[in-house]
């Protein structure tokens, strides 16, 4: 068991990591740990538990702006903005079920450090583009700030995008403002049955790439799909591919009479409400069908982000030489993917599958002593890699945060 | 010109005609400038009150050639600025008296169109408007649409995350882009991102995205296109005062509307563009806000009709709603022409671009009309009323003894007051050289020399686009030494576990 420092308020963390530096000690940082299990697993000497920097600070739904220290509950936040009839349109996901967690905890530090994104992000983007400001303290043990408190501003370089998704390695976030948006009057999501996952990718392509302005489009093969706990989604049995129609009433509706001619050549359309569409896209948001099953013999399971339009490919490439289960998000671009345990949790086949069609993949779920063993994030060729570690001493350079958590020595 | 830039290297002007012959060699041909007529148009850029002749210009054509320019400037210590099309409302493309002055203008190709993956692949000399029109056809476009569309290009455009009116709704351009191929200084080229949605690792892409050609030359951008949306109607609202315009504004982003454009015209603003272009503005009205609903043709007239309620809700004085294409453009063409017609009435004007939290418009106004008395200068105001982006333009006279240096010193007080009022500096038009010497109102020494090691790890030896952006340069060895408080940190008093 490490010791843990839990600091008050900014001042704390500051002098947390100036001792830290002064003792040549590595802390991990953590807000409510929801997402601890991701990565390589840090070798730390003491812990830096942030959910003690917590409250709203500052909240203007007509300047679409919020501020919050940096370990407030993503929960709070989410509460408080529905209030106001507004939400995070990144539609951070929650690492719970895959990871055997609790649900609904996280704080919007650890929202901004994992860059959390959800089925929206076709549409909206990630957190990274609703990030607008922040106060943070380096690895150096200094407390500095970028951005702003207005939703446009060039001043400076935009250090909020560097923050988000370094899990941490750069700097511990006390404070952080970010955009909301107004929340969707109605959604309604389009069905369509039974598709193979190249057809369903083809569905799915044309569908976003109309005017129909789609703001989700998932693929949930058959065994996936079975294992949404909706009736309409499981019932039905076979594949199951899902478009989301979100905004005005009207809009929807008009939408819909757009995007239905539009699909028809694929199969036949199911349409469902609100209920059961806002069910189903947090089931795919959180990709439940591969939770966790609380026996610590859970399947690995890869996050492969990749071009849209070759989504099916590359997962075909896995499926022919591995016993595969895959969840499609975001019109082919995100894919799931459970593999059986190995030795290196698959990640050899994963790896030339998205050398061969292009992106990257991580590695979310595996047991420690793989995390250890293997990269967890994708391998970085040469010149990015050392950019990467320049970039990760310009901030840090004892490596006190986190120190080796997305790749050794950085 | 009234801003210090980093003292020219005699040594490097001494060696300017080995420099000049050795970069002839890597880009053959007419790819080195050395003249001084030939030189001049690079003089400056669209901040034209600045001007300095650049020690050499370099037009690369590939990639390769920019690597092997960089390297070579990196080993034999010059200074490079890289240039688009020379644009930029701010100096940041302000050559350097011992510089080379690097032009991507030849990078001009789009290499690739991917309408399955929504992308465009395309060379960084590429104009803004090209990208849209190259996609048009199939009812597709580039989102960001900065004012300079026509001429600004996409490698600019990435420098500066350059924005438009319709980035309330669809983003500035960080939020369009997916990927690029850049050069660092040491020659090094690194890929970054791809068609995917998002890049692995740290993000580069969106830390180089408004790094104002600071950390790398971009080569080639994957950019994101968007379907066109079905329609878009826009809606002419005048008001007696600021204050009800203003909060027009916020109930209509407080239904729950986020309109593809809205601008804000003051009175000033009102009265040079409807002598200019006759768009049918109201003259007796304090505000003008134009309206626009962009998307399905359901949508876009249900919302109509509430932004119409809303602007009868907020004392509208008058209200137009357009009823064709041709009444749109109308309603636009007064806005768009907004710095020419402000340029039609006085021999100068000078553009600023200051963010700030909406609500607290009507005091910015006041405070400005004070500052506009004080400087004997007029202003007038056009205003990004979504995001808060204010541009005021400050009219004087350049061939009046003094009048620029007290038209840069209003400027200045109006960006303080920006900042002053919780909201900051430059909102699409960047630091360059126009802003640096005011960072330190937004920033304290702490967060400029964070942003300054960042620099370092893109190019140790500050050779890319020196003196702008950071009022006060440090050699990265100084920025690096780390002040360890052995033994005094007051570590006790934190809770422990």
């Amino acid at each position: 068991m490490t010791d843990t420092l839990k600091p008050r308020d900014g001042k704390d963390a500051e002098a947390a990591v100036q001792w830290a530096l002064a003792e040549g000690k590595a802390l991990e940082l953590v807000g409510q740990g929801s997402k601890r299990a991701i990565g390589r697993p840090a070798q730390t000497d003491l812990t830096l538990d942030l959910s003690g920097l917590s409250g709203i600070t500052l909240y203007e739904p007509e300047e679409l702006v919020l501020s919050a220290k940096a370990g407030t509950p993503l929960a709070e936040i989410e509460a408080l903005v529905a209030a106001k009839g507004q939400q995070l349109a990144f539609e951070p996901m929650d690492y719970a079920q895959i990871l055997g967690a609790f649900a609904g905890r996280g704080t919007i530090g650890g929202a901004l450090a994992a860059n959390l994104s959800g089925p929206r992000r076709i549409k909206a983007g990630a957190a990274r583009d609703h990030f607008l400001g922040l106060t943070a303290v380096s690895g150096r043990g200094e407390t500095f700030k970028s951005g702003g408190r207005v939703v446009k501003n060039v001043t400076g370089y935009d250090l909020c995008k560097l923050i988000a998704g370094s899990w941490g390695t750069l700097a511990a976030m006390t404070e952080v403002t970010i955009k909301t948006l107004p929340r969707p009057e109605t959604e309604q999501t389009l069905l369509i049955r039974a598709l193979e996952p190249q057809r369903a990718v083809e569905a799915m392509t044309a569908a976003i790439g109309s005017s129909c302005d789609v703001s989700g489009a998932a693929h949930l093969p058959a065994g996936v799909a079975a294992r949404i706990p909706s009736g309409e989604i499981a019932g039905a049995g076979g594949a199951v591919t899902a478009l989301r129609l979100e905004g005005f009433a009207p809009s929807v509706a008009h939408r819909k009479r757009m995007l239905e001619p539009l699909m028809k050549p694929f199969g036949d359309l199911v349409s469902v409400g609100e209920m059961v569409s806002q069910a189903l896209w947090r089931a795919v948001r959180d990709v439940t069908p591969f939770a966790a099953s609380r026996n610590g013999l859970d399947r690995p399971l890869w996050r492969v982000s990749t071009a849209p339009s070759r989504g099916a490919e590359l997962a075909a490439i896995v499926a022919k030489r591995a016993e595969a289960q895959m969840l499609y998000d975001w019109a082919g671009g995100l894919i799931w993917l459970a593999l059986d345990p190995s030795d290196d949790a698959g990640a050899a086949l994963v790896r030339r599958a998205v050398a061969a069609i292009g992106g990257h993949a991580t590695l979310i779920r595996a047991p420690a002593s793989t995390r250890a063993a293997i990269n967890v994030f994708e391998p970085q060729d040469a010149a990015v890699a050392a950019l990467t570690k320049r970039v990760k001493e310009s901030f840090d350079p004892k490596g006190v945060l986190n120190p080796g958590r997305m790749w050794a020595g950085v | 010109m009234s801003v210090a830039m980093p003292p020219p290297d005699r040594a490097v002007l001494a060696r300017r005609d080995r420099i000049a012959a050795a970069l002839s060699a890597i880009v053959p041909g007419e790819g080195v400038i050395a003249g001084e007529r030939e030189m001049r148009p690079y003089e400056s850029d669209g901040l034209t009150a600045y001007r300095q002749l650049p020690m050499l210009v370099v037009l690369p054509e590939t990639t390769e050639q920019v690597s092997r320019v960089l390297k070579y400037c990196h080993a034999e210590g010059i200074k490079v600025v890289p240039r688009g099309a020379g644009t930029s409302l701010s100096g940041g493309a302000l050559p350097l008296a011992d510089g080379v002055l690097l032009g991507m203008a030849k990078f001009n190709r789009i290499r690739e169109i991917d309408y399955d993956n929504r992308v465009a692949v395309v060379e960084p000399g590429v104009t803004n408007l090209a990208v849209t029109q190259a996609v048009e056809h199939a009812g597709f476009y580039y989102a960001p649409d900065p004012s300079s569309q026509i001429a600004c290009t996409i490698g600019g455009n990435v420098a500066e995350n350059s924005g438009g009116v319709h980035c309330l709704k669809y983003g500035m351009t960080t939020n369009n882009l997916l990927g690029c191929e850049m050069v660092l200084m040491t020659g090094e080229i690194v890929r970054i991102g791809g068609k995917q949605l998002d890049a692995g690792g740290y993000d580069l892409l969106g830390v180089i995205t408004g790094s104002e050609g600071l950390l790398g030359v971009v080569t080639e951008v994957t950019v994101r296109i968007l379907k066109k949306p079905e329609c878009a109607r826009a809606v002419l609202v005048g008001f007696a005062s600021s204050e009800d315009a203003g909060e027009c504004v916020s109930r209509i982003i407080g239904a729950g509307i986020i309109p593809g454009g809205m601008e804000m015209m003051d009175r000033p603003a009102i009265h040079a563009v409807e002598e200019f272009v006759h768009a049918g503005y109201p003259l007796d009205v304090e505000a003008l806000l134009i309206v626009e609903l962009d998307g399905p043709q359901a949508e876009v007239d249900h919302l109509i009709a509430r932004v119409e309620a809303i602007a009868g809700d907020c004392r509208a004085a008058t209200c137009r709603v357009s009823t064709s294409e041709e009444e749109r453009l109308l309603f636009w063409a007064g806005r768009k022409a907004a710095f020419p017609a402000v340029g039609r009435i006085s021999p100068d004007y000078y553009c600023m671009d200051g963010t700030i939290p909406r609500a607290r418009l009507p005091q910015v106004l006041k405070r400005m009309r004070e500052l506009s008395q004080h400087y004997g200068l007029a202003v007038a105001n056009v205003f990004h009323a979504g995001d808060g982006n204010l541009h005021p333009l400050i009219l004087y006279d350049a061939n009046k003894p003094a009048e620029l240096e007290r038209t840069e010193a209003f400027g200045a007080d109006i960006l303080r007051l920006c900042v002053e009022v919780g909201g900051v500096l430059t909102g699409e038009h960047g630091v360059g050289v126009e802003k640096r010497d005011l960072m330190p109102a937004m920033f304290s020494e702490v967060d400029l020399a964070q942003q300054q090691r960042l620099k370092c790890a893109f190019d140790d030896k500050g050779l890319l686009n020196p003196g702008k952006v950071f009022p006060t340069l440090h050699r990265c060895a100084e920025l690096g030494r780390l002040h360890v408080h052995a033994g005094r940190v007051a570590f006790p008093d934190i809770p422990r576990f």
